[in-house]
C-alpha cells in the first residue's frame, strides 16, 4: 500500500488491518511518553487547502507521536496564492524530498492527481464532495470499538448526502466490514443518481427518519454544508432540523445499544441536538479521540515497511 | 497463530527428533524445570519477591513470563504482576521489512516506575529484540532495575547485551535454527534445533 486515495482501493483484509493495528495505536495516547520511533527521519507535509481543525491536527499529532517530521500548509500562505500551479507546487515539495503528503483540496480527484505527479506517498484528507477515507476508518475503529464486529450491523448515514465525502468513504467502508447501511435524507440532499447505485449495492434509501431509528445500531448525522449550497434545498433551517435533525424526541427512538456519531463540525439544533450531542451514547469524542490512533495506522501502513520505498516520478500512482 | 519465531539458521547430531526432522534439546519435562530453576534464581538474585514485575516478549515470551509467575507463586506464595511489552514499533528492521502486524503492550496495574522489571523471552540471539524492548519499556516509565530472562541463549549476539536468568545456553552455528514452541501458542513444549537442510527433507 503506498497511496491511500478512496475506501475503494482497500480490500476488507486491509480495512481490518488498519483498524486492528489502530488499537495498538491508542494505547499509546494513554501513555505519559506519547512517542513511538517508528517514523523516525520521514517528513510529511500537511497539505490543506481547505480549513480543517480536527483532521488536520489529528493528522499531525499522529505524525508526531510517531517521531515523524510534520510540516503544516495551507494553499493560502503558498506559491498557489501567487499564482503558481498545483502541479508545479507539488512537484516543488516533492523535489525537497519529502516522504509523505497529507492532501485536502476542493477539487474532487486532486489526491489522485497529485500522486501522478509525485514520489512520494499520497494521503487524501478529504478532496471536494468526493472522499474523505481516513474518516470512514476512524469511524468503523468508533463504532467497533463499542459495537463489536461491524458484520449485519445497521448504520443509518443522514443529513447532506449530495455534498458528504464522508458519506461516500463510510458507504464503501461499512459495506466492506458486512454492515447494512441505510441513508436517509431529503430527495434534496440526495446524490443524482443514487437510486441505480442503491439498487447496484444492495443501499436502502430512505425519506423516514423516524421509521428508520428502531432499528439501527448506529446513527451517523451528518453536517449540512451551507457552505457548499448554491440554492435553496430545503425550505428552512427549522423544517430541517424538524424533519431530519436528531432531536431529543427522536433520541428516544434509538435502541438503548445503538450508538450516535457525528464526523464534525456539528451544527447544533440544525443536524443534531445538544441533547443527542451530549447523550451518553454519543461516540462524537470518541471519534475524534480514535481519529489520532487510525491515523497513526494508516501512516505506519503506508510509511514504515519495506513496500514504501520511493517509486519513480511522474505516472507512478497506484 | 504466529510460527514459532525465526531464530537464525543450528549441529545437529544425536538425540530424539521432532517431525520435522529437527533434534529436541529441550522436552516439556525440561522446559518446567528451567523455568523453576529461573524462578529460583530470580527470588535470590533480588533477595524476595519486592517491586518484581515480568514483562513478556510476544508472542513466545508473554506466555513464559505468566509460567515463571506461577513458578514464582509456587516458590514465594506471592502473585507477581505480569504484563506483556510489543517492540514491533522499536524494532530496527521496519524499513526493510514488509509493514508487521502489531502486538499490544499490556503494563500491569502498578506500572513500571521503580519496580524491578524482568524482561521474558523464549531465544536471545542477536539482541536486536532487547534493545527494542529496552526502548519500549523506556517509554512505559522508569523501572529501578531490568533484568533479563531468556529460555535459550543461542549466542551470536550483536549487541553488547547478555541475559541475568537463562534456561538452557546453547552453542549454535549461524546456519541452524532453534524453534522453541509452547502448549499455549503450538500445542506442545520443546525446543528445537534444525538445519535447513533437514528441514527441506
Amino acid at each position: 500500500m503506498k497511496h491511500l486515495l478512496s475506501i475503494a482501493d482497500l480490500s476488507r483484509e486491509e480495512i481490518l488491518e488498519i483498524l486492528d493495528t489502530a488499537v495498538s495505536m491508542h494505547e499509546v495516547q494513554h501513555r505519559d511518553v506519547k512517542k513511538l520511533p517508528t517514523l523516525r527521519g520521514r517528513t510529511i507535509i500537511n497539505f490543506f487547502f481547505e480549513d480543517s481543525t480536527r483532521t488536520r491536527s489529528s493528522f499531525e499529532l499522529a505524525g508526531k507521536w510517531l517521531s515523524a517530521d510534520t510540516i503544516n500548509l495551507t494553499g493560502k500562505g503558498t506559491s498557489v496564492s501567487k499564482g503558481e500551479s498545483l502541479r508545479d507546487t507539488v512537484k516543488t515539495i516533492d523535489a525537497m524530498g519529502v516522504d509523505m503528503m497529507i492532501i485536502r483540496h476542493m477539487a474532487s480527484g486532486a489526491p489522485a492527481q497529485i500522486a501522478r505527479w509525485t514520489r512520494c506517498s499520497i494521503v487524501n484528507a478529504g478532496d471536494g464532495m468526493h472522499e474523505h477515507p481516513s474518516q470512514a476508518l476512524l469511524d468503523a475503529y468508533t463504532m467497533r470499538q463499542r459495537l463489536g464486529d461491524l458484520e449485519g450491523r445497521h448504520v443509518a448515514l443522514v443529513g447532506d448526502l449530495t455534498h458528504s465525502r464522508v458519506f461516500r468513504s463510510n458507504v464503501l467502508c461499512l459495506q466492506k466490514l458486512g454492515a447494512k447501511v441505510t441513508l436517509v435524507a431529503p430527495a434534496t440532499l440526495m446524490p443524482a443518481g443514487i437510486g441505480a447505485w442503491s439498487a447496484h449495492d444492495g443501499l436502502e434509501i430512505s425519506h423516514d427518519l423516524d421509521a428508520v431509528l428502531p432499528a439501527v445500531d448506529a446513527v451517523m448525522m451528518l453536517r449540512v454544508q451551507r457552505e457548499r449550497m448554491s440554492g435553496g434545498f430545503f425550505p428552512t433551517a427549522r423544517e430541517y432540523a424538524v424533519t431530519y435533525g436528531l432531536t431529543k424526541d427522536r433520541l428516544a427512538l434509538l435502541p438503548d445499544h445503538a450508538v450516535i456519531c457525528h464526523p464534525g463540525p456539528m451544527n447544533r439544533g440544525l443536524e443534531i441536538s445538544g441533547d443527542a450531542a451530549d447523550a451518553a451514547q454519543s461516540l462524537v469524542l470518541d471519534q475524534v479521540s480514535a481519529g489520532v490512533a487510525v491515523r497513526m495506522s494508516i501512516l505506519y501502513h503506508l510509511l514504515a515497511g519495506e513496500s514504501s520505498g520511493a517509486q519513480s516520478g511522474e505516472g507512478s500512482a497506484a | 497463530m504466529r510460527p514459532a519465531r525465526d531464530q537464525g539458521p543450528v549441529s545437529t547430531s544425536g538425540g530424539p527428533t521432532d517431525d520435522t526432522g529437527g533434534r529436541v534439546v529441550l522436552a516439556q519435562s525440561e522446559i518446567a524445570r528451567a523455568l523453576r530453576r529461573i524462578a529460583h534464581e530470580i527470588l535470590e538474585g533480588n533477595k524476595g519477591s519486592q517491586d518484581l514485575v515480568l514483562m513478556g516478549i510476544p508472542t513466545r515470551g508473554a506466555p513464559l513470563a505468566h509460567r515463571l509467575a506461577t513458578a514464582l507463586h509456587e516458590v514465594e506464595g506471592v502473585d507477581i504482576p505480569v504484563g506483556t511489552l510489543d517492540i514491533t514499533m522499536y524494532r530496527d528492521d521496519l524499513r526493510s521489512q514488509p509493514v508487521r502486524a502489531m502486538e499490544r503492550s499490556q503494563v500491569p496495574d502498578g506500572g513500571v516506575d521503580g519496580k524491578v522489571v524482568v524482561l521474558v523471552d523464549d531465544v536471545l540471539y542477536s539482541g536486536r529484540t532487547v534493545r527494542a524492548a529496552l526502548d519500549s519499556l523506556a517509554d512505559l516509565g522508569r523501572p529501578r532495575a531490568v533484568r533479563l530472562a531468556v529460555l535459550v541463549d543461542r549466542g551470536h549476539r550483536e549487541l553488547p547485551i547478555r541475559a541475568d536468568y537463562v534456561g538452557k545456553n546453547l552453542p549454535t552455528a549461524q546456519a541452524e535454527r532453534v524453534s522453541v514452541r509452547l502448549t499455549e501458542t503450538d500445542g506442545v513444549d520443546e525446543v528445537v534445533i534444525s538445519t535447513p537442510e533437514v528441514e527441506a527433507r
